[in-house]
């Protein structure tokens, strides 16, 4: 019995915080956020470098064949660290190709996916919030229509297309009739856009089916990870900012009404570690619960950490509704986990069903 | 990560199965005695087997076994699907013994250990007063040392088990003039004497789950006491290295959720079953993230326990987590059962709660008990505030206790 991390996955997390310190320090962040395309070509070379694009990826195309759990660590620091970039999408992009993908669409993508030279994410969510594989209805073929919500579209090489009947295709970046909308989303380190096809060719995984399903609980998994370490930093700087900031002669953390509102933030944060790495493992070893475990910790830990965000901005009064402070930075990653990839309700629902209630 | 406990640990489940299988349910002319004396039988075998009393030396009547978090969670696990007897669970094996084998005399150590782990001798724990709850170390009963004995008068408040009680464990203001903390000694009281009288109180319930306790004139001899003359308060922190019990309060839950879902499918809204209806599935399954972050929360601090480590602030959290989640199931309980929430609990005690309706109003009141029981949620929000987040401690608590 050992329901904890090993000292590798413990020296990997490190690894990635220390670097994301130095390379992504709150200055560098607030840069990314309030530029142009919320990319920065040299803090994704560095993440590449160290093998964050492949983790997963079969080491036989250079990836470094970890499993699901070491992949949601890392989210975890990545949402910690408010880490801008393409890592979601990129991440279940090269998981649909390993997992879905003929020989030659492995060959052709998985090596330089691993190695972050090329870049990849997935078109799932269509009108009316159908994000899962059995709502998706854009036929396959020549596609013709639209996807939404796509995370750094603009920086992609290679887009993973959810098809009706719950499979997947691939488009290239410059793909006939492919149109690519920036849309205004509140995260700005994970820029979404919209995408049109008019006749626009693509190319079938052969087993699009399972990869889809995979593709989809990982994602909930990857983001419930995002969400854990985004709330614990929201937990952190409110509770620094309570040592720090004074009022009546004292830092107000001396006070109860804070100390006790700081003290249900953590409670709401600290029980979901485990959660997430219940439901990363289940992904390679507990194939039953998976689905379900994917969907409850996707609910439960999105809901947490937007609360917790709302929490934070009160906790740091006025300064916390600015622009200027951090934490709107983690309040907005907070909307993105709780939305992408369908809300918490929609995941609760699925959870009831799979339950028998 | 592996959540197997390897072959090792199933080896030595396979040992617990077969003691079980052997020793429980009792046998023959055994099978007719009573339930308590059949438990003591019982838990003498075990205890010889190396189940039970693991940490508490063969001298004074335990197994005297090596600290292994995880044995101690196989027998949990075995003995709980046979509802065979574990230690008995009052105050006194939880919070007596352990303070006496950290603090205590070798002559108290002698007497009050092996009775009380069998079960054969009942505490109850003086500490809160009337006027000492949150702030306790303000504590009013007094000491007085005449002659050989001690000479207490006072009063306690909140005691469970009073009733049954043979002795009390008891903080005591035995040097007046010294700051609060100082002045407090840690008691050992006959509570079969007269000047002690024990007024039950009746719960919001209608059971009475504890007591007040008024003394007269009470005396206990001069050497019942543990640790030093003032230094009765850093006795009463003692806490003990040993086993703790990581998963049990989460198991409770998950049982108790399993009942709720349970009620859903019996209950009815609009004529179809409740558990149909939108609302109620969006508050189970919201419920279950809840329950669920617990149980596994359990299993991570298990591991760290086993491994030496500190599981870290989750420790200081586990009271309010499974309170927060005990509000949260009653509220939902209450909707479900409808013009049943009209009715009161029937008295019920701690025991046999979750039958019916009533149980499940029972629940909706013992809820509230255990939010204050042991450290009332704002407390708790202290702790895990000061100890747990390192936040200063409240001005006013820091000027009182003058340190």
């Amino acid at each position: 019995m050992n329901f904890d991390l090993s000292e590798e996955q413990e020296m990997l997390q490190e690894t990635v915080r220390n670097f994301l310190a130095n390379e992504c320090p709150a200055t560098t962040l607030r840069e990314i956020f309030d530029g142009e395309t919320g990319f920065s070509q040299s803090l994704w070379k560095g993440m590449a470098e160290m093998g964050l694009a492949g983790l997963h990826l079969p080491e036989e195309y250079g990836g470094a064949g970890l499993e699901i759990l070491d992949l949601a660590i890392v989210s975890e620091v990545l949402g910690y660290m408010g880490t801008p970039g393409p890592f979601v999408g990129h991440t279940l992009a090269g998981l649909a190709i390993a997992s879905g993908g003929s020989d030659a669409q492995k060959q052709k993508w998985l090596a330089a996916l691993a190695t972050g030279d090329a870049i990849g994410t997935v078109a799932l969510a269509e009108e009316g919030g159908a994000w899962l594989p059995d709502q998706w209805s854009l036929e396959g073929g020549a596609l013709s229509g639209s996807k939404n919500h796509v995370p750094s579209a603009q920086q992609a090489d290679v887009i993973v297309v959810g098809v009706a009947g719950g499979g997947l295709a691939l488009v290239e970046k410059a793909a006939d009739g492919l149109e690519i909308q920036d849309i205004e989303g509140a995260d700005r380190t994970r820029r979404l856009c919209r995408l049109s096809f008019a006749n626009t060719p693509s190319e079938a995984l052969p087993e699009g089916g399972a990869a889809a399903t995979r593709v989809r609980d990982v994602a909930l998994v990857l983001l419930a990870a995002d969400a854990f370490g985004g709330a614990s930093r929201l937990v952190e700087m409110s509770v620094e900012y309570a040592k720090t900031r004074e009022q009546f002669g004292v830092t107000i953390g001396h006070f109860q009404a804070l100390k006790h509102q700081l003290a249900n933030m953590a409670v709401e944060v600290e029980p979901s570690r485990g959660l997430y790495w219940y439901a990363a493992h289940a992904m390679d070893h507990l194939q039953d619960e998976s689905e379900r475990t994917a969907a409850v910790a996707k609910a439960h830990i999105t809901d947490r950490y937007m609360q917790v965000a709302r929490d934070a901005v009160e906790a740091h009064g006025g300064i916390g509704f600015t622009w200027e402070c951090d934490v709107q930075i983690w309040f907005k990653r907070a909307m993105f986990d709780r939305a992408w990839m369908g809300a918490p309700a929609v995941h609760r629902e699925r959870a009831a069903v799979m339950a028998g209630w | 990560m592996d959540l197997s406990y390897g072959e090792e640990l199933e080896g030595y489940r396979d040992e617990v199965v077969e003691f079980l299988g052997a020793n429980w349910p009792l046998q023959a002319e055994e099978a007719g005695l009573g339930w308590n004396e059949q438990a003591s039988l019982f838990r003498e075998r075990a205890i010889q087997a190396g189940y039970l009393c693991r940490n508490i030396p063969k001298s004074y009547g335990g197994s005297e076994q090596e600290p292994d978090v995880l044995k101690a969670q196989i027998i949990r696990e075995e003995f709980g699907k046979r509802q065979a007897p574990m230690e008995p669970r009052g105050i006194g094996t939880m919070m007596l013994v352990p303070t006496l084998l950290e603090r205590g005399e070798e002559w108290q150590k002698q007497k009050f250990v092996a009775p009380t782990i069998c079960g054969q001798m009942a505490w109850c724990q003086g500490y809160s007063e009337p006027g000492s709850g949150s702030d306790l170390a303000s504590l009013k009963t007094r000491g007085e040392r005449v002659g050989d004995e001690w000479v207490i008068n006072g009063q306690k408040i909140w005691t469970s088990g009073a009733k049954t009680a043979d002795y009390m464990f008891c903080l005591t203001r035995t040097e007046p003039e010294q700051p609060k903390h100082a002045g407090i000694s840690y008691l050992l009281i006959d509570m079969k004497q007269p000047g002690i009288d024990v007024r039950p109180l009746r719960q919001m319930t209608g059971g009475a789950d504890f007591c007040e306790v008024f003394f007269d004139d009470v005396r206990t001899p001069k050497d019942w006491i543990v640790g030093k003359r003032g230094e009765g308060w850093l006795v009463s922190r003692t806490t003990l290295k040993h086993e703790r019990n990581s998963i049990g309060s989460t198991q409770q839950t998950r049982a108790l959720f399993a009942g709720l879902v349970a009620l859903a499918k019996e209950s009815e809204i609009d004529g179809k079953p409740a558990i149909e209806d939108a609302g109620i599935r969006q508050r189970l399954a919201s419920l279950e993230g809840y329950v669920t972050a617990h149980h596994h929360s359990g299993y991570r601090t298990l591991t760290k326990d086993a491994k030496g480590e500190s599981p870290g602030p989750i420790t200081m959290m586990n009271k309010l987590i499974s309170t927060n989640i005990g509000h949260d199931i009653a509220r939902l309980a209450l909707d479900l059962i409808g013009d049943n929430g009209l009715l009161g609990s029937g008295g019920r005690s701690m025991e046999g709660m979750m039958a019916g309706s009533q149980g499940w109003i029972s629940h909706y009141m013992y809820s509230l008990g255990i939010a204050v029981a042991g450290g009332t949620a704002n407390i708790q929000r202290n702790v895990i505030g000061e100890r747990g987040l390192g936040l200063p401690r409240d001005a006013a608590a820091e000027r009182s206790s003058g340190r």
